[in-house]
């Protein structure tokens, strides 16, 4: 059993959800995403999701395009962040998930990139533009690894495409709340909570849901339906601005910190 | 093999990828152009438009005087630069925002590099009552103003693409953002036989009318099939809808002509066929300009239409089962192209069709005397007026 999957089962037996916190690696440094991860690890995250940079993040909002594109004008790459997550791995056991655009690791090659990320201590990959359908190479050079791959429910999903990426998921299901881009917004759609109870109901895997989450209201009420709750523009801008400040770290720990304060309150559920 | 596969794979190219929130309208998307192709109200909509509005069958001219300057060939032009609006595109625009229409769509999007198919797509709007929005990158709106213009006296929102390269990647990169978020009622017009299937198979399809009326003129001109076809490539729509009909004709080579910018060597090129390799850009599976580390390299040409760092996957596809070959010319060659043909047959060709031309020389070279061509005259030349002028006093 891998971390992601350890992790969701110490958080059912403690009634509690998790908290998924988004960073794109190498913004403003690997050395600082590796900082930001430890400060993430002592502030209680749940899982941490590493952004890997793209030169084309179709499925990303502004925040997320202008640290992906600092990230590479910095010369972050695949390797150099693998090499982060074992630094990562000598003092943490939180569990990590890379977040890729399929082209870097269709390029590196599936076979080979699945077994370098398992021997550097990745968890899980999230890949936005690789649908079920596509990702047959990919499933099974994970699965010969012990490394989670996670899908996509959206509220455009039909049915019939539900069970096919219920069946094909592994360590969580990332439910999309709206449809649209990556990006910090306020509030939470009307029908999410009902979406996702429905989609509770056909699976036993949990079930987190990411975009658009940027305050501790919505991760509260979020929580009372879904596993788990992923922040990621709204962290990603907290990188931003502090850039260059020497309380950086500290800064964004005590945003996150914020955000996950309602889940670790014993009220919530 | 009939290509594409019910996923949309040609081979090994193709398919889907995109994020999920889109695959059901793909989905939704294949079911309705798979019908609507087979519904003769549909298909007799799309003929009626393509003559009586656009403008066909565009003539197979034989161009004379250019064959006697190269002495060894039989150069014959397909037209579509005599299409309303000035290029081949509008053979595609009519048949999307005619299947926009069909499904109750009440906005439509696109994204544009040269202006050609931004203006084939606004044109089409405007005749069937429809809103439209194209993403355009800000370096390409400074250098095809003229296009800029026409799209908004048709009544469309230009709006400037200022992310990344500033050209067709990035409005298409912008393109799908906005369809994702406005997924549930905007149809998205794809100009070329690229993104996620069904798009490389549909605008083929609306394409491939190209090469249906040149097989068919070609035939009664002269009693036989030609030697070569000859067509630019950049996402390579002109190309797929001149060569596809021929596909069986094993006796007709295939010759699709991409832009080398300032030279291969320089890696300032839109060459994707000739340097690039396989990868997933804008939801399918094709060759690729990209870095060792599989991000996508910024594209280089003096034809704001071919300058795209990928290419349609049945193109990909056809390079690998040698079906058709790619080559490529320079920028210098193609401004030399709009000059030979503007001097010889009083046709100024756009700078992307221009590449086609001035491959020419090259084939000329090494064809067997009295060799017959097609070559594909995808747009003309008036919205490169500047570029041209500007590029003689390099």
């Amino acid at each position: 059993m891998n971390r992601i999957e350890k992790k969701f089962q110490s958080l059912a037996v403690r009634k509690q959800k998790a908290f998924i916190a988004f960073l794109t690696a190498g913004d403003p440094s690997l050395r600082k995403t590796e900082e930001l991860a430890f400060a993430f690890d002592k502030a209680g995250v749940d899982i941490i999701e590493l952004g890997v940079p793209f030169s084309d993040p179709l499925a990303d909002g502004p925040t997320i395009q202008a640290a992906s594109y600092r990230a590479l004008q910095n010369g972050t790459n695949l390797p150099g962040i693998l090499t982060s997550v074992k630094n990562i791995r000598k003092w943490s056991q939180m569990p990590i998930a890379l977040m890729t655009y399929y082209n870097p690791v269709f390029h590196f090659g599936e076979k080979q990139f699945a077994a370098q990320a398992k021997a550097s201590g990745v968890d899980g990959l999230i890949i936005p533009d690789l649908p079920v359908e596509e990702a047959g190479g990919l499933i099974a050079a994970c699965r010969e690894n012990d490394v989670a791959t996670v899908f996509f429910l959206s509220p455009t999903t039909t049915p019939a495409r539900a069970k096919k990426i219920m069946a094909a998921a592994t360590g969580f299901i990332y439910y999309v709340s709206l449809a649209g881009v990556t990006g910090a917004r306020a509030g939470i759609p009307a029908d999410l909570l009902a979406k996702v109870r429905q989609a509770k109901r056909l699976t036993a895997k949990p079930i987190c849901v990411g975009f658009g989450i940027s305050q501790p209201d919505q991760v509260r009420r979020i929580a009372t339906i879904a596993d788990g709750v992923i922040v990621g523009s709204a962290i990603v801008n907290r990188v931003a601005q502090t850039t260059g400040q020497n309380n950086q770290i500290q800064s964004v720990r005590d945003f996150v910190a914020t955000l996950l304060k309602p889940l670790r309150s014993p009220t919530h559920d | 093999m009939k290509v594409p596969d019910q996923q949309g794979h040609f081979g090994k190219y193709g398919g889907q990828y995109v994020p999920e929130t889109l695959m059901a309208l793909l989905e939704d998307l294949e079911k309705n152009f798979r019908q609507s192709w087979q519904d003769p109200a549909y298909k007799k909509a799309f003929k009626t438009l393509l003559r009586e509005y656009a403008g066909r069958p565009t003539n197979l001219y034989e161009a004379q005087r250019l064959s006697r300057y190269f002495e060894t060939l039989k150069v014959y032009l397909k037209r579509e630069d005599m299409l309303h609006t000035g290029a081949h595109k509008i053979n595609n625009t009519i048949g999307q925002v005619l299947l926009a229409k069909r499904m109750g769509k009440k906005r439509v999007i696109a994204e544009t590099g040269a202006g050609q198919h931004g203006v084939a797509t606004a044109t089409v709007c405007a005749l069937m009552d429809i809103r439209c929005e194209v993403y355009m990158g800000a370096e390409d709106i400074e250098r095809q103003a003229l296009n800029v213009d026409r799209m908004r006296l048709l009544g469309a929102k230009v709006v400037p693409v200022n992310s990344g390269s500033r050209t067709l990647k990035d409005s298409m990169n912008e393109a799908i953002r906005d369809w994702v978020t406005n997924v549930r009622d905007t149809f998205y017009v794809i100009g070329t036989v690229a993104g996620p299937h069904p798009y490389p198979w549909m605008v083929r399809e609306f394409q491939a009318v190209i090469g249906q009326e040149a097989r068919t003129q070609f035939l009664k001109k002269t009693g036989k099939l030609p030697d070569y076809l000859v067509a630019c490539v950049g996402g390579g729509s002109n190309a797929m809808g001149l060569f596809h009909p021929f596909f069986n004709d094993k006796g007709v080579r295939m010759i699709g002509v991409e832009a080398a910018g300032r030279g291969i060597k320089t890696g300032q090129h839109s060459a994707a066929l000739g340097a690039g390799a396989a990868g997933v850009l804008h939801g399918t599976k094709s060759k690729l300009l990209q870095t060792p580390d599989g991000q996508i390299v910024i594209a280089h040409s003096i034809a704001a239409g071919l300058d795209y760092p990928g290419v349609g996957p049945e193109h990909s596809y056809y390079q690998q089962i040698g079906r058709a070959e790619y080559v490529s010319v320079t920028d210098q060659e193609a401004i030399s192209g709009v000059h030979l043909l503007s001097r010889t047959e009083g046709v100024i060709p756009a700078l992307e069709s221009a590449h086609a031309v001035s491959y020419l020389e090259k084939l000329a070279k090494k064809a067997k005397p009295g060799s017959s061509v097609i070559l594909c005259l995808s747009g003309r030349g008036d919205k490169d007026m500047g570029t041209i002028k500007s590029g003689q006093s390099i």
